[in-house]
């Protein structure tokens, strides 16, 4: 195991074959197990090229900004994202592990991909060929997989500010140092008309509920997209039916597929009444 | 294997250490410093909780060769810091401490809190020790000793 500290980005992109090591919340792990021996690791941790955050009418995070940095950078924009990040880990945890890590390593458990999903959000990645720009939608391809070639750099992701109507929702076993059993964000974009809602750890990659989303886009029409939603109990069942319909979910050791069905059509309503009543 | 340097509380060290070698494990097997305890190896526990550039992390999380360059402090260079020195004197009377393996952990943890913020509600403080684990106490003194120390701080 060979070892580089880049000190800048081209450092960073000299070796196509290395692996980046950022936080180390995912890698260090298999390393300290035995389970990972990369032929060549290269630190990216504190690189200032990865680290801008810019928040406004289209925000923009750092690969390499931390989730601490994230929840500091964000305050109360684009609140789905700062639910998420909240949730990761622990104080220790979120200091070290950061958004392109998250990306990067696109765990179908990542908590903040299915935000990012619902965000529309847009991937940026750096080889020395230039920048890609990759939609989420397109970006993760199954577990651990996704569109990033080797030697490719996550290097931020980037959305519109789409307002305060969203939530980001996580089963686990208690509220920190968790994995989620299943996780959901909901963005409500009442000013561009849009709905998205997105499922995590209860498939291979993270879930668009579509029919979900044509259901809400429906109710947000009837009642006004700039007013308060307060939907009835049986559209609220049925926005929880349709989003738990969407997933794809197996038996594992964190949560039977019965369950992480149940809970999603819970997630999903409570998101849609926290969403509704923001205007 | 190759010779490491860093900067460990407030010194330059050297050791031999493995690439791939985490902070801990150099920490404690390089240069015998084992005040942080090494248990899980996966970032659940906190019980090697160090201060890297000033921020709490998991010693065990940090890829040694990595840290070159950086600012490394452990609870035993937290040895005569007056936040620390409080915590401590509150963990004792609080009983917060039992067999004592997570101690140290703990103890960074709430000093970093309490360097930031000396008057942490209950939620606050719960959300500060979420990434450290006790298997005796049942947290409660743990939670107390926190309280008594923010108190005399504040005083």
């Amino acid at each position: 195991m060979k070892v580089t500290v880049a000190r800048s980005l081209e450092e960073a992109l000299a070796d196509p074959e290395a692996i980046f090591l950022a936080g180390g919340t995912d890698l260090m792990v298999g390393v300290n197990f035995g389970r990972e021996r990369p032929e060549h690791v290269v630190s990216i941790r504190g690189l200032s090229e990865l680290g801008d955050t810019s928040v406004g009418e289209r925000v923009r995070i750092g690969g390499g900004v931390d989730y601490t940095r994230v929840l500091d950078a964000l305050g109360e924009h684009s609140p789905a994202l700062v639910q998420a990040a909240r949730t990761i880990g622990s104080p220790q945890i979120r200091n070290a592990g950061t958004i392109g890590g998250n990306l990067g390593t696109c765990s179908p458990a990542g908590d903040t991909l299915p935000v990012l999903a619902a965000l529309d959000a847009e991937v940026i990645l750096r080889s020395p060929a230039g920048e890609r720009r990759v939609p989420f939608s397109e970006f993760m391809l199954g577990p651990r997989k996704s569109a990033r070639r080797p030697g490719e750099l996550v290097e931020a992701v980037e959305w519109l500010d789409a307002g305060p109507s969203q939530a980001f929702l996580k089963a686990g076993t208690r509220n920190a140092m968790v994995i989620a059993v299943a996780n959901l964000a909901l963005v409500v974009d009442r000013a561009r008309k849009a709905v998205r809602v997105a499922l995590g750890s209860v498939g291979p990659t993270i879930i668009r509920a579509l029919e979900a989303e044509d259901l809400a886009r429906g109710l947000f029409e009837e009642s006004g997209w700039e007013r308060p939603l307060r939907p009835s109990q049986a559209a609220a069942a049925r926005f929880g039916e349709l989003a738990a319909g969407a997933a794809r979910p197996i038996d594992d050791q964190r949560g039977s597929a019965i369950y992480r069905r149940h809970v999603v059509a819970v997630m999903a309503r409570r998101a849609l009444a926290r969403t509704g009543e923001v205007a | 294997m190759s010779s490491l340097r860093l900067h460990v509380n407030g010194e330059e060290v050297e050791a031999e250490a493995w690439e791939g070698e985490s902070l801990l494990y150099f920490l404690r097997e390089g240069l015998g410093r084992f005040g942080s305890k090494n248990a899980c190896e996966q970032g659940e526990c906190g019980s090697c909780s160090v201060l890297l550039d000033g921020r709490l992390v998991c010693a065990c999380l940090v890829l040694a060769a990595a840290a070159a360059g950086s600012e490394i402090v452990t609870i035993e260079g937290l040895a005569g810091d007056p936040i620390t020195a409080a915590v401590q004197r509150a963990m004792v009377e609080a009983g917060g401490v039992q067999c004592g393996f997570c101690t140290p952990g703990f103890v960074v943890s709430l000093a970093d809190l309490l360097r930031r913020n000396r008057n942490p509600d209950e939620y606050e403080l719960r959300e500060a020790l979420s990434g450290n684990l006790c298997r005796c106490t049942g947290y409660l003194r743990i939670f107390e000793a926190a309280r008594r120390a923010a108190a005399e701080l504040r005083a």
